[in-house]
């Protein structure tokens, strides 16, 4: 009882060893339920994903709903080729416009704005965040679409649409309506997203680090390049990888600007569809069994994608991780 | 406190006890499906509860929404555009009965040319939206104008992105038409479409033809009406090119044999008459045939008998069409003959059936 390792243990203003014991057990067991909920919601989502879309593929066969492009109610022959060639490349191209505008922001913000700007663009961001995506559907039918179809789009389909191998691509009537214009939406979506994220983690980089680059004479540039983005690359990674996310799951924004046509093609300015899209558009109109199945089967599809698209952002980190033991 | 436990619990024993009788009073009715009659419903919802204070909760979630939800009992009635079919009516044991009528009107976006202006025959219109006929000055369309001077301009066809009774309907009408839609394309709420853009909704479609020069799409006509759309004129069965009307709606659904179509599976495009506007179709109530809730299926059926006694006016001001009288009979006589309670008794007419 007189040991100092006991009284350490039980100063005198607690109220005794017991309850303390018990009040860390109830707080470990509420932790690990918290966090067993998380891993519960997923498994029955999974689940539950797995039984209503089973229908469909134990009719066509998991490959063959991949591959297959053909969507037709009429004689309930689905096959998801199209909404999902059309999520993928509109969130392709969301990220190629969107990633470089949004470093370009968070460089901005933390290596060259004065301080009384910085606040302001940032505030600017982060409302940018916060707009409802029917909001960014609307403006894109209404303002964005008509402009980019007189505009932009003959601008691109004379000049890269001359191209040999990609001029494919910036074909299509001028409609304004189409998996490219979902992606540019999209792009405009994610940014503030992305910049932040990276901005937040680009702050981290400690004082010192970037001083002593500077001092022995590097460019901004490259104290960007070589000291601050090598130190946050996992933040980096992470924030393209919210953006992404949210790119492949968007459904109102892209519903209004992609043209919602089961055509599948080439050409980016032509009409096209997306996995969520095709969902809103037909789930509460979906009569019969194989029908809403198909439906749940995009649903499915769409979940892998993200988890695949996770898994993939992983291995490169632990890529990255290990090409920077080699070198150093 | 304990004074207050018991008063209290006694008040909700009092409230539940005044609620089990069978007559009860409903104060309250569900229904849930098509969105194209949603607004005459709304209307009509709202006159008759301040007539009787009853009110009438209707859910425009679509017409596929409708059924599924009267089939899983979540509702008192179910509302779709397009009719069930009458083998699967028997098999859940339900019946269905049209409630109002409107029609389909083709839309255009053609700088210089007016509503009413452009002729179109069925033909025509489903080569356009096969996508065989490409552009406004086609030869196939100049023939049926020969006084406009059509633009040399792409033809984009808009249609439904979303399964759609509207869809259903005009559908119909392009499988009546041609032979190459049927073979195609088919009909039903939601088609594989060979060529165009889809628009979410009615007002989707209205957006998309009023934003793309040389588009052309399919609305309900109170759309039309109410986004001032430049609509074409259609040659019916008889040969003669009308305007989308409710008078041309009402003479479509005037030669409608009702009476021998059974569960009223019957849908108005194409029909016979001078002034028949072709592309017409009804919009349909569904009930369970044997009530578990008589009193909640007595309340529905009051409701949309003072909607057929009351509500045309509202209809005509809308653009809907009402349902002619000796169709109103007819349905009436429907529900006295089929529906019961649980126990075997009629439900229908009211008065009678409360006792």
């Amino acid at each position: 009882m007189n040991t100092t390792a006991e009284t350490l243990d039980n100063p005198p203003e607690s109220s005794g060893h017991a309850s303390r014991a018990i009040g860390d057990r109830l707080f470990s067991g509420v932790s690990w339920l918290a966090a067993a909920t998380v891993l519960m919601v997923l498994g029955a989502i999974i689940v539950m994903l797995y039984i209503g879309a089973r229908p469909a593929f134990e009719k066509f066969g998991f490959w063959h709903f991949l591959t297959s492009a053909e969507w037709n109610p009429v004689t309930e022959v689905f096959g998801g080729l199209s909404p999902l060639v059309g999520t993928l490349v509109s969130s392709a191209i969301a990220i190629i416009i969107g990633l470089p505008v949004s470093f370009g922001i968070a460089v901005f913000i933390t290596e060259m704005a004065p301080p009384w700007f910085k606040r302001p663009v940032g505030t600017a961001i982060e409302l940018l965040a916060a707009i409802p995506s029917i909001i960014y559907g609307m403006w894109g039918l209404f303002v964005f679409a008509p402009f980019f179809a007189d505009n932009i789009q003959p601008a691109l389909t004379d000049t890269l649409g001359a191209l040999p191998l990609v001029g494919e691509l910036f074909q299509g009537p001028p409609l304004g309506i189409s998996v490219f214009t979902a992606g540019i939406i999209l792009a405009i979506m994610i940014i503030p997203f992305i910049s932040s994220v990276m901005r937040d983690v680009f702050e981290t980089v400690p004082a010192e680090l970037r001083e002593s680059a500077f001092g022995v004479g590097c460019t901004t540039w490259e104290v960007v390049w070589n000291v601050v983005l090598p130190l946050t690359k996992v933040g980096v990674v992470g924030g393209i990888m919210l953006g992404l996310g949210r790119a492949l799951g968007e459904t109102m924004a892209v519903t209004f600007v992609i043209g919602n046509s089961h055509a599948l093609h080439a050409a980016l300015f032509e009409p096209g569809n997306s996995i969520a899209s095709t969902i809103a558009n037909e789930f509460t109109e979906a009569d019969g069994e194989v029908y809403t199945a198909a439906l749940v089967a995009l649903g499915l599809i769409l979940f892998l994608i993200t988890f695949v698209v996770l898994a993939l952002a992983k291995l490169m980190l632990i890529r990255m991780a290990r090409g920077e033991g080699r070198a150093s | 406190m304990f004074k207050y436990v018991v008063s209290s619990v006694a008040g909700v024993v009092f409230s539940l006890s005044a609620m089990t009788p069978s007559h009860a009073q409903v104060m309250q009715i569900d229904g849930a499906g098509a969105t194209f009659p949603y607004p005459i419903y709304a209307k009509w919802a709202n006159a008759y509860r301040k007539a009787t204070g009853i009110k009438l909760n209707y859910q425009s979630i679509g017409s596929g929404g409708g059924i599924k939800q009267i089939k899983k009992k979540t509702v008192d009635f179910g509302a779709s555009d397009a009719p069930m079919k009458p083998e699967e009516l028997d098999k859940y044991g339900m019946i269905q009965w049209p409630q109002v009528m409107g029609g389909v009107v083709p839309v255009i976006n053609l700088p210089g040319i007016d509503s009413g202006k452009m002729r179109l025959d069925g033909k025509t219109l489903a080569d356009i939206f096969l996508g065989n006929i490409t552009q406004w000055n086609d030869k196939r369309i100049a023939a049926l104008n020969p006084d406009l001077s059509l633009p040399d301009k792409k033809i984009t066809v808009v249609h439904r992105s979303d399964g759609s009774g509207t869809t259903f309907i005009f559908t119909n009408y392009l499988v009546k038409v041609s032979k190459d839609w049927e073979k195609k394309v088919g009909n039903a709420k939601a088609v594989s479409w060979p060529a165009g853009v889809g628009g979410k909704g009615n007002e989707g479609v209205a957006s998309y033809v009023k934003r793309i020069k040389g588009a052309i799409g399919y609305v309900e006509y109170a759309y039309a009406l109410q986004n001032k759309m430049t609509y074409t004129l259609l040659r019916n069965k008889d040969g003669h090119y009308v305007a989308p009307t409710a008078a041309n709606f009402q003479a479509a659904a005037a030669g409608a044999e009702w009476d021998k179509a059974r569960h009223y599976y019957l849908i108005l495009t194409d029909q016979p008459g001078d002034t028949s506007w072709p592309i017409t179709g009804a919009s349909f109530i569904i009930v369970y045939k044997k009530a578990e809730h008589p009193e909640k299926l007595t309340a529905v059926l009051k409701f949309f008998d003072w909607a057929f006694h009351h509500g045309a006016d509202m209809a005509d001001k809308l653009d809907y069409v009402a349902m002619p009288d000796n169709v109103v009979e007819m349905i009436e006589a429907t529900w006295s003959k089929e529906l019961r309670t649980v126990d075997g008794k009629p439900v229908w007419p009211a008065d009678t059936a409360q006792k």
